[in-house]
């Protein structure tokens, strides 16, 4: 094996390289655009570790509570372990490498967001992504000088080298002058989240197209967990898309409310007393749906309570965005809200050590299933991610070694082959549309059992190219894991099964083989309790 | 509602560019640039001689102003596609959009801004050790990287051209965070970069100064900059 392969130069595979760098070990860092556009610059809010710089005596177990609590238990405990043992010291060396974090008297400070209790919460004005992706990049380019991280920035992944079932490299395509590459070593796929399975309905990058890690299942490459859309309670629609309205601004002191006749009825407030406006994502999400449901009209987000002082060292990003966006100014009126897709809580399946179920590939970031069970508490994914990058370089450090060959990359191939051709717009939005019908906030096995159906129909159609055939099997692992779940458990709600039933207490397993998805459930200390504690 | 839009096309940079005419119909007055061009590459689009539209080569990502991949040259002034309201040139009754002039074009409104990367590097730009954290430099450390490597600030500098000595204040920006962050012993080789790499080239005309989309004070940095840089060097 020579250099290790990147796929994704966000959070994750940036932390990656960085880390393979610092050992010595090459990387080819491969993305579509530079990381300077990747998903994790529009990160807001901030990134969790329990730091206890608020005097609350917060601690890494209580962080660890938090997280199994937030996914509902479904994630592998020893993993959630390791990224909460291991947050303080991650948000350390990110502060190290330049990171202007809000602070004050000389510590981070932490603010509170939604499913935590106490302030864990370390952030950089309203864009913490933007700052560490920042630094990251200023980090990356160190090594970049030093030949150990080399930059295929305009560049596509078109499919994994599969040889006798293990991943042995990658073939790459040059956006620019169309020409592709066969590049030989182990795989990384840090490649984002599956938005462009819903374009427009996501607060996510049109980047993140979802072929990477299409393509690696109908390769071979379990997911998991694919039933496990997070839907933002608090998103407003833009021109292409959903935006965001980071959590933050209910951390902040932000409001939801429904007029229930002439009076606004702040709904979370008095139906959740306890964790109130910061519930779970989920909880929130759903109960929107549930007010909208009962009264009728538009939820709203009241912010109007905010300070200005808030507004100026907190917010100033998010009050522009909302008036270039809407033309209102959120400090003096409402603004009505709606749940878009922000998360993918399932993805490719991995280890606690981020290997995937194929020999030579290894995965991070929000393409994985690994740590946030059936929801994803805010502020945790971008731990995640750079914890995960990391974890996964120190896994390839400690068991692939590099045969110093100086095979040079040459893209000189005209014709990139199978995975080549991209999917039609068309099916895309055909596909898109038979998903949120049955993948919404709240589901059913009538509305999942018709959605296969009309896959099945639309499949039957005509020919369809790799890419497009990829596509509908992702799409048949989401809604086939969905019906199989016949509980309720985080971003996952069955009208048919409200309750949750611990029978299903594992994660969902998809498979692809011989042109045919199959769902089973995989016992979750499976992941592999033995590093739980590696340091 | 309305507009013509005249979009700059050719299949490749050896090709002979044209303006290729289409009108197009839309009713939110927040549609946006970005907008127009995905859903002329859904397709059924004709020019107004009749031709059928092929899918026009642009970049994008966030399509919320976050990312930079979507600057092009709108009205004659560079912008981000994504951040430019198609009924901000109601009035005219149609609108130019042009690939970004400094850069090859890769084809249509693509062009490859590799130079801007190529040039960070070329100034050394990143810490060598880690740094202690410092509540000082937050805030500039702050505005200086939200800097989105977009290339608006290039398209309007009289003093840029990519291959250049003159990297632009798309390299005074980012240098400005850790020239901010460093302590002054460590300082010491970014200034001489930032010196003879933006300093010394820029004509302080600020043309520059209201083009950054995402809202950069770029003359506030760059006093705080320059004071670090070259005037604490040459006065000590
Ligand atoms: C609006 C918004 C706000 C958020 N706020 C927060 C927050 O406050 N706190 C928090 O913890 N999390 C937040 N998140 C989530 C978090 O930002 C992401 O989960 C995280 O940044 C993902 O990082 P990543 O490295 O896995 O992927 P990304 O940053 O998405 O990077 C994916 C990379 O893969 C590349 N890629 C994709 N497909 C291909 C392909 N086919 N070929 C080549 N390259 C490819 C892309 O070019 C890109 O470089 C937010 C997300 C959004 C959208
Ligand atoms: S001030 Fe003038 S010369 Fe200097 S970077 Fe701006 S436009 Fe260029
Ligand atoms: S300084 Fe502003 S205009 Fe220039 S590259 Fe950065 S974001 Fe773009
Ligand atoms: S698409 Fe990101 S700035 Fe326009």
């Amino acid at each position: 094996m020579s250099r290790v392969i990147i796929i994704g130069a966000g959070l994750s595979g940036l932390s990656a390289a960085i880390t393979l760098a610092k050992a010595g070990r090459r990387s080819a860092l491969v993305s579509l655009q530079p990381s300077e556009r990747a998903q994790s610059v529009l990160a807001e809010g901030g990134i969790n570790a329990a730091l206890d710089t608020m005097g609350e005596n917060d601690s890494a177990d209580e962080h660890f509570n938090d997280t199994m609590r937030g996914g509902v238990f479904l994630a592998s405990e020893a993993a959630v372990r390791a990224l909460t043992s291991h947050a303080p010291e991650t948000v350390m060396w990110l502060s190290s490498l330049g990171v202007p974090f809000n602070m004050k008297d000389g510590k981070i400070i932490q603010r509170n967001f939604g499913g935590q209790k106490k302030k864990r919460t370390a952030f950089a004005k309203s864009s913490t992504g933007k700052m560490i992706m920042t630094s990251l990049i200023d980090e990356a380019r160190k090594y970049e000088d030093k030949g150990l991280i080399e930059r295929f920035a305009h560049h596509e992944f078109i499919r994994l080298i599969i040889d006798n079932g293990e991943c042995v490299g990658a073939v790459v395509r040059d956006r620019y002058s169309g020409k592709s590459a066969g590049i030989s070593g182990v795989v990384l796929l840090a490649c984002g989240g599956m938005n462009g399975i819903f374009p427009e309905m996501t607060t996510g990058t049109t980047q993140n197209s979802g072929d990477a890690a299409a393509t690696a299942f109908v390769q071979g490459v379990t997911l998991s967990n694919t039933e496990m859309l997070q839907y933002h309670p608090t998103t407003i629609g833009i021109s292409g898309k959903r935006c965001l309205v980071t959590e933050a601004a209910r951390g902040e002191g932000g409001r939801l409310y429904i007029m229930r006749g002439d009076e606004r009825y702040y709904f979370m407030e008095d139906r959740f007393p306890d964790l109130k406006n910061l519930s779970p994502r989920d909880v929130v999400a759903r109960e929107m749906f549930f007010v909208r449901r009962e009264f009728g009209g538009e939820v709203f987000l009241d912010m109007t309570g905010l300070d200005e002082e808030v507004w100026k060292s907190k917010l100033p990003d998010l009050r522009e965005e909302i008036k270039s966006y809407l033309s209102i100014d959120p400090k003096d009126t409402p603004v009505p809200v709606k749940e878009g897709i922000h998360y993918f809580m399932g993805g490719i399946y991995t280890d606690i050590n981020h290997r995937t179920s194929m020999q030579g590939l290894y995965a991070s970031g929000e393409c994985t299933s690994l740590y946030h069970g059936a929801n994803r508490l805010g502020g945790n994914s971008m731990l995640g991610a750079v914890y995960g990058g990391r974890a996964a370089a120190e896994d390839i450090v400690k068991n692939t070694a590099d045969d110093g060959k100086n095979d040079e990359i040459s893209f000189a191939i005209d014709d990139a082959g199978n995975f080549g051709e991209p999917a039609s717009d068309e099916l895309i939005l055909k596909i898109r549309d038979i998903l949120l019908d049955a993948m919404g906030i709240v589901r059913n096995e009538s509305t999942l059992d018709n959605a296969l159906e009309r896959l099945d129909r639309l499949s039957a159609e005509r020919g369809y190219n790799d890419r497009e055939n990829a596509r509908f099997a992702v799409a048949r692992a989401m809604l086939m894991s969905a019906k199989e779940r016949r509980e309720s458990r985080g971003a996952h709600y069955r009208e048919d099964f409200p309750e949750r039933d611990d029978s299903f207490k594992k994660a969902t397993v998809a498979q692809y083989k011989n042109g045919k998805v199959s769902i089973t459930f995989k016992a979750l200390d499976e992941r592999g309790e033995e590093n739980a504690d590696k340091t | 509602m309305q507009i013509r839009l005249d979009i700059k096309r050719r299949k490749s940079a050896a090709d002979t560019p044209y303006l290729q005419s289409v009108s197009y119909l839309f009713d939110d007055i927040n549609e946006t640039v970005a907008t127009a061009l995905t859903k002329i590459n859904r397709g059924g689009y004709k020019d107004t001689d009749g031709r059928a539209v092929t899918a026009v080569e642009w970049e994008c990502s966030c399509l919320q102003k976050k990312c930079g991949a979507c600057a092009m040259v709108i009205g004659g002034v560079p912008r981000l596609a994504c951040d430019t309201k198609l009924s901000l040139f109601q009035k005219a009754g149609f609108v130019r959009i042009e690939p970004l002039r400094k850069f090859p074009v890769v084809s249509d409104l693509t062009v490859d801004r590799s130079i801007m990367f190529k040039n960070l590097r070329d100034i050394s730009l990143w810490l060598d050790e880690e740094l202690s954290a410092d509540e000082k430099s937050v805030d500039t450390a702050y505005d200086a990287s939200r800097c989105l490597q977009c290339g608006c600030c290039l398209e309007v500098c009289p003093n840029f051209y990519a291959g250049g000595k003159f990297y632009g204040m798309a390299a005074g920006i980012p240098a400005s965070k850790l020239l901010a962050q460093l302590d002054k012993g460590k300082r010491k080789a970014l200034a001489k970069q930032y010196d003879k790499h933006f300093y010394s080239g820029c004509g302080k005309s600020l043309s520059c100064k209201d083009i950054c989309p995402a809202g950069i004070e770029t003359d506030a940095l760059m006093v705080n900059s320059n004071a670090l840089a070259v005037f604490k060097r040459l006065f000590k």
